[in-house]
């Protein structure tokens, strides 16, 4: 029995999801091109957050481009901090203390467990699951605490120095930051108690917006995303920036790159920069924070790549120095950007609440996507 | 590294190779830069494009594509940079190599103006489409807008 | 304390003594109305409350807690609110359609109450068709979220109120199918009798899978978690009310939490041996079965991530229907043989 007649006339129609809308996570616009449910066609539509950062940049000396940076992906500013300033100290050479090494490593996993947590939750508020966004909001709370305990900020933090840290941690910092992270295997558990075992959560994220290796790397999908088709690729690994190299940890992957893989790999990334963590706290050494350099900071003619592994892929920064003060030419390539370029892709083919699990998946913050 | 660049230099006779301070750069001509980046892709590896943007050295009257490669899972990177004529800067698409290429091309278009040939939709991506003018070229006049001091 | 509504009541027809019969009866008629509608709104205004605490407590939270003793004058606050807001009518909308949509919504979330036995001798209209008229009602509910979807002219709207009748029309049909355990079982349709049929025993212990089904079929009428897809926020931003602005957006809330305790009602009038329990008032038996219900149906709502809309459809078609059909035949033979044996025939 025919349950369509083939000579039914339907029409697609068009609907313009955000730029204000619950589940874009910013000022993002898709349209979509939907039959009934279905979404035959996705459209991005971005660039309502874009403040021109990469202008601004030219016409700031290069210590004030790092607050920029905080704003970039402003849930991960440390990451945004530690990619800029080591962008600058290679084209310099200059050398980071000790200490601050460490302290970079210490902040960057916490913000990038911050970011983690942020997507975690959001991803189960996506999927109506409101119980399950509050363990992670209110781990990272405690992130967040410890860096205003640090730098008096708690999201745009501006904490790294081109040469250094701008301040050395306070003395209650490391025993709060030891009870946050004995704390955190518990959130962990309660996240997948509350979430990702539940029979309705899979149903609606397996096998959606699956995704595979090739296309992926085609696509220029990095970071969690990449991992989660199968591929341990992890630039603190593979290209060690920092200090990256002396610390034990491993990279977690998983094979169906569809939504529900995106969203557990977060969690075992979690543990591991937890890890990362504690080895730095074990191995961080007295001394500086900032190395000697020059109050004018002024690179010679040249110009420079370095990329990190954000907290949603592979952040780079392409710098152009004409010898002045001010850089000539800052590019950020920007992990979210591409990320959310591939959504097309990814997500045609689903319908309406299958998107909306697809773009929490991918996890973009839209102050990176259009910087 | 040597041998790529050997190996690159063997069969594209046009291609300049230096080393970087952290990659190797080659700069390529624009007609052959779909060459250069199979070659790349399929043979030598970098199978990965990390990044593609534009700088506009307005005193040398040139816009240069810089483009960054990695290879995965290798990790291995390399830097090709195409100069291209700052009245008419044009410059042959990645999109049928990388898809990865289509939004930034379109924001290296949206901000430096260059035309990707073969791009299947170079639009603007950040700016508005009312927008005139490309915010990152150097002689971009800011606090040029209408009804500013 | 038992007889304390049903004296009244007494009262009030007693002071209509002289009065013809017809005007008896319509004094009596607008007298249950007012109560049923107090029952309704103060309802309302302390489950949006209690909504608030329980998910809060479940989530960490504190809840509301600014206004009054433990901010139990917040629904209160919210309610004159609403009423401040403007009301706004779309420029593109069907203007007849979107204004009356709120207010028929509203109509059959009342009227189902006249069937509901809040205690002994305390039901409104006790119809011997009760139950019946209840489903016949209810379902009503699908065409006003329609005439608010589609009246708005908005696409989140009309994709909010077309899975609203894709919804509530399938799954009407196991939730009529699970209550028909019950009706075989009483023997009535009359829900007095069915409360009286269950003194000694509360028909969940007979009908567990009915229960079940008809607890899942409610909660996806009712369109709360894990069946929200109506509304369904992440998605559709508000679906058919999207466009609802102030009063009108306020009776669409006020008929869903109406329709909400008249699902539990109707529950513990069917399952839950109605107004039967030692000690206490029957009507405060009657309330206390029918909190513990919104409870479950809160706790289930904060608990699961929504359902996908073709998995809400192929459970209902694939495992309810098979499932209530399959206990309608268990009860169908069950009666049969239970009356075999306690009487000798069939």
């Amino acid at each position: 029995m025919a349950v369509i007649r083939e000579d039914l006339q339907t029409q697609e129609i068009e609907l313009n999801m955000g730029p204000q809308h619950p589940s874009t996570h910013g000022v993002y616009r898709a349209l979509l091109t939907l039959d009934g449910e279905k979404v035959v066609k996705v459209e991005n539509i971005i660039g309502y957050l874009h403040r021109g950062i990469e202008k601004l940049a030219e016409d700031r000396t290069y210590t004030q481009v790092i607050p920029y940076t905080d704003r970039l992906d402003y849930l991960a500013g440390m990451l945004n901090n530690l990619g800029y300033v080591q962008t600058v100290e290679k084209l310099m050479g200059i050398e980071v203390p000790e200490r601050a090494e460490y302290l970079r490593i210490i902040m960057a996993e916490l913000s990038r467990l911050a970011s983690h947590m942020v997507m975690v939750a959001s991803m189960a508020l996506d999927l109506s699951g409101w119980t399950a966004w509050f363990p992670p909001f209110r781990e990272r709370e405690r992130i967040l605490d410890l860096f205003e305990m640090t730098c008096g900020s708690r999201l745009t933090v501006s904490y790294m120095r081109i040469g250094g840290v701008a301040a050395d941690i306070p003395p209650g910092f490391l025993p709060a930051l030891e009870a946050f992270l004995n704390d955190l295997p518990q959130m962990i558990a309660e996240v997948n108690h509350l979430i990702t075992g539940n029979e309705i959560f899979q149903a609606r994220c397996r096998g959606v917006g699956k995704i595979d290796l090739e296309t992926a790397l085609a696509y220029g999908i990095t970071g969690p995303n990449l991992r989660a088709c199968g591929l341990p690729f992890d630039l603190r690994k593979a290209r060690p920036y920092g200090i990256y190299d002396r610390f034990e940890f491993d990279i977690p992957t998983l094979n169906n790159g569809d939504s529900y893989d995106r969203f557990v790999i977060r969690l075992l990334e979690m543990e591991q920069s937890a890890r990362i963590i504690r080895q730095a706290v074990a191995g961080l050494p007295e001394g500086p924070v900032m190395a000697k350099v020059p109050r004018v900071i002024k690179p010679p003619r040249g110009e420079v790549y370095h990329q990190i592994e954000g907290a949603k892929g592979i952040l780079g920064f392409y710098l152009v120095s004409d010898g002045s003060n001010k850089p000539y030419r800052l590019h950020i390539h920007s992990p979210s950007f591409v990320n959310l370029g591939a959504l097309p892709k990814i997500a045609a083919g689903g319908n309406i609440q299958d998107f909306v699990v697809n773009i929490a998946s991918i996890d973009i913050v839209l102050g990176e996507v259009d910087r | 590294m040597t041998m790529l660049i050997e190996e690159i230099q063997d069969h594209f006779p046009g291609v300049q190779i230096e080393q970087g301070v952290d990659m190797p750069v080659m700069v390529v001509p624009a007609d052959r830069l779909l060459a250069v980046m199979e070659e790349l892709k399929e043979k030598q590896g970098f199978n990965f494009l990390s990044g593609l943007t534009a700088v506009d050295y307005k005193d040398e009257d040139r816009i240069e594509m810089v483009y960054h490669l990695l290879a995965v899972p290798a990790a291995k990177m390399v830097r090709v940079k195409v100069n291209l004529n700052r009245q008419e800067p044009e410059v042959p698409s990645l999109t049928a190599i990388w898809p990865a290429a289509e939004v930034q091309e379109r924001e290296v278009f949206d901000l430096m103006g260059v035309i990707f040939q073969g791009h299947p939709d170079l639009k603007r991506i950040l700016c508005p489409d009312d927008f005139t003018g490309h915010p990152l070229r150097k002689d971009f006049q800011l606090n040029a807008g209408e009804g500013r001091e | 304390m038992e007889n304390i509504f049903t004296g009244i009541a007494a009262y009030l027809e007693g002071l209509l003594a002289g009065a013809p019969p017809w005007a008896q009866t319509i004094s009596m008629g607008l007298l249950y109305l007012v109560g049923v509608l107090a029952f309704i709104f103060l309802n309302a205004l302390y489950l949006i409350y209690l909504e608030r605490k329980i998910s809060a407590y479940m989530q960490q939270r504190i809840g509301p807690n600014r206004l009054g003793p433990h901010g139990l004058l917040q629904s209160v606050a919210d309610a004159v609110k609403l009423l401040g807001k403007e009301d706004i009518i779309p420029r593109g909308a069907d203007k007849w359609v979107f204004i009356i949509a709120p207010v028929i919504i509203f109509i059959p979330a009342v009227m189902v109450y006249a069937i509901i036995p809040f205690g002994k001798g305390m039901i409104p209209v006790d119809l011997n068709i009760g139950v019946f008229y209840f489903l016949a009602v209810a379902s009503t509910t699908t065409i006003a979220i329609l005439m608010g979807g589609w009246g708005a002219n908005n696409k989140y709207a009309l994709l909010g109120s077309m899975r609203s009748v894709a919804q509530m029309v399938s799954y009407e049909i196991p939730l009529t199918f699970s209550i028909l355990g019950v009706i075989m079982l009483a023997g009535s349709l009359q829900t007095s009798r069915i409360v009286a049929a269950q003194e000694n025993v509360w028909f969940i212990l007979l009908q567990p899978v009915a229960f079940l089904i008809y607890f899942i079929a409610a909660t996806a009428e009712v369109n709360r978690g894990p069946f929200d897809l109506v509304e369904g926020e992440q998605e559709i931003i508000a679906g058919p009310y999207t466009e609802y602005t102030g009063m009108r957006y306020a009776l669409f809330y006020l008929s869903e939490y109406a329709n909400l305790v008249s699902v539990s009602a109707l529950a513990v009038t069917l399952f839950l041996g109605g107004w039967h329990g030692p000690w206490l008032p029957s009507w405060l038996w009657f309330l206390i079965k029918v909190y513990i219900m919104i409870f479950i149906f809160m706790w289930v709502r904060w608990t699961f991530p929504r359902i996908r809309i073709d998995h809400l459809l192929g459970f209902n078609w694939k495992v309810l229907l098979p499932l209530s059909l399959a206990n309608i035949l268990v009860t169908g033979v069950g009666i049969k043989i239970y009356q075999l044996l306690t009487l000798g025939r069939w």
